[in-house]
């Protein structure tokens, strides 16, 4: 199972505490976390890609074993250890402000 | 008794403050939706537990959120387990999705050039008159959109776009419709307002809009000071009994029109400023209007620090200060233009909340006003309902 930590406005959005346990077939892309994420969780649709482009919004970064996967394409294959369940996937809301 | 319900909207969450009709004693809930900015929240005027919230963040982007029961438990539209899959599979999850319709187009951008609608969030939601399912979303880059299945999706009205929208262009605030007017006795025609757009009324159900300016005078923001677009409108309000009377707080100048808006006059009269944001009208006295003056357009406050509201009795030009219960000194808060509300007691209240987070209400038509809450975050919207 694939662990996604969620900030906490998208956990209230979602209604979850703590974690959240996907199954993901293999390959474990980016693109296929979240689609299986906003599969399992329709209000988030829109709050971390856009509806249309399925970019990732701005102010929206993902990380994993302490890199920081933002920049990379959707197809990218996520670290073994994230797609282990080893690590979780961390889907964060950027630092804005002072 | 009747019970009264205000919504606020707020930088930070929702609130929604409940009392009997005697309007004395007042209960506070919220924040609903704590941390995230709540645009405009209104109920349906035909199933007042239907109420629709607009809420928004930098981060996580727009969500719509809808009540069934009067604001207890809250969801987004067409998340409930049966309308979860559409006829392929994936989730729906569309409430929050505002797509323009078409060939997306350009507006003027802040140097003049042409630049792409770019949807950033619903500034305002005005429930149908007749259907609880049906409502329009005011948007920003300026644009309004309808629901028709209680929310769970949204399409453009894109004519009013087509209205010259390539030469509207953002303020300082952006570039919103927050302002949806439908006429009681008219369904086909609704009137909206933009900053910095200016004014559009349509007569066809919102397939077509034509602008609705002549008499604005704007020789401070516009080129053309007679433009028929771009002028920053900051609200528009009517009296459900007379739909053709229309009164307009804009940037500078407060203007009403008694023919729909074919033509308008300027009616500041003997106001302090007649720079402001809301205006509402009296709920039994139709020449009876509020507006609340903000000293000018680089100074967002009252002037000399008092809060007043100013109330005409003649349709505008006459104009008395109410201060009993407001500050009268060391005042520095703003009243956004959504953030005033009127309720059909006897006697009428008054509502409006400030960006300092006091909501301030009034039993008896303005004469008197008592802070029904102190602390909020800053308020961005008031409404009210009365409820049986």
């Amino acid at each position: 199972m694939i662990r996604v930590v969620l900030p906490h406005h998208l956990r209230a959005l979602a209604r979850v505490n703590g974690e959240v346990q996907l199954a993901v077939e293999s390959p474990v892309t980016l693109r296929a976390v979240l689609d299986a994420l906003e599969a399992r969780y329709p209000a988030l649709r829109g709050t971390i890609r856009d509806h249309g482009t399925l970019t990732r919004r701005p102010f929206v970064r993902f990380f994993a074993c302490k890199e920081d996967l933002s920049l990379e394409p959707p197809e990218t294959p996520l670290p073994n250890a994230v797609a282990s369940g080893e690590e979780p996937f961390l889907i964060v809301g950027a630092m804005a402000g002072g | 008794m009747s019970n009264i319900r205000v919504l606020v909207g707020t930088k930070k969450g929702a609130f929604i403050l409940t009392a009997d009709g005697r309007r004395k004693h007042w209960q506070v809930s919220g924040p609903h939706f704590a941390g995230w900015e709540i645009y405009h929240v209104k109920g349906s005027p035909v199933a007042p537990d239907r109420i629709y919230a607009s809420q928004t963040s930098g981060w996580f982007g727009q969500i719509i959120q809808r009540s069934d029961d009067g604001g207890k438990t809250w969801n987004t539209p067409g998340s409930s387990p049966e309308e979860l899959k559409s006829p392929d599979g994936f989730p729906k999850g569309e409430s929050n999705k505002f797509a323009y319709a078409g060939k997306v187009g350009t507006h003027k951008w802040y140097d003049g050039t042409q630049h792409p609608w770019e949807f950033k969030r619903v500034w305002h939601i005005e429930p149908s008159l007749t259907d609880p399912d049906t409502a329009y979303a005011g948007v920003e880059d300026a644009a309004i959109f309808k629901t028709t299945d209680g929310g769970k999706t949204w399409q453009e009205l894109a004519g009013l776009r087509q209205a010259k929208g390539h030469l509207w262009q953002p303020g300082a605030g952006g570039m919103a419709v927050h302002t949806i007017l439908l006429d009681p006795k008219n369904p086909k025609r609704i009137y909206i307002a933009i900053s910095a757009g200016g004014c559009f009324r349509s007569d066809d159900g919102g397939k077509t809009w034509k602008p609705i300016t002549r008499g604005l005078k704007s020789p401070h923001e516009l080129p053309d000071p007679d433009a028929e677009v771009g002028h920053c409108v900051h609200r528009i309000a009517l009296h459900p009994s007379r739909p053709d009377v229309l009164f307009m707080q804009k940037h500078w100048d407060v203007m009403r029109t008694d023919n729909a808006g074919e033509q308008w006059q300027e009616v500041s009269g003997n106001l302090p400023s007649d720079f402001g944001f809301p205006i509402d009208v009296h709920a039994h006295e139709p020449e009876t209007i509020f507006v609340v003056p903000i000293k000018s357009d680089s100074e967002h406050y009252p002037p000399d620090g008092k809060l007043r509201v100013y109330r005409s009795r003649t349709g505008g030009n006459e104009w008395e200060p109410l201060t009993k219960g407001l500050p009268q000194k060391d005042c520095y808060v703003n009243v956004l233009r959504d953030a005033m509300a009127v309720d059909s007691l006897e006697p009428c209240g008054v509502y409006f909340g400030t960006t300092g987070g006091q909501v301030y209400g009034s039993a008896n038509g303005g004469n008197s006003w008592n802070a029904i809450v102190r602390d909020l975050p800053a308020v961005l919207s008031v409404e009210v309902q009365v409820l049986p």
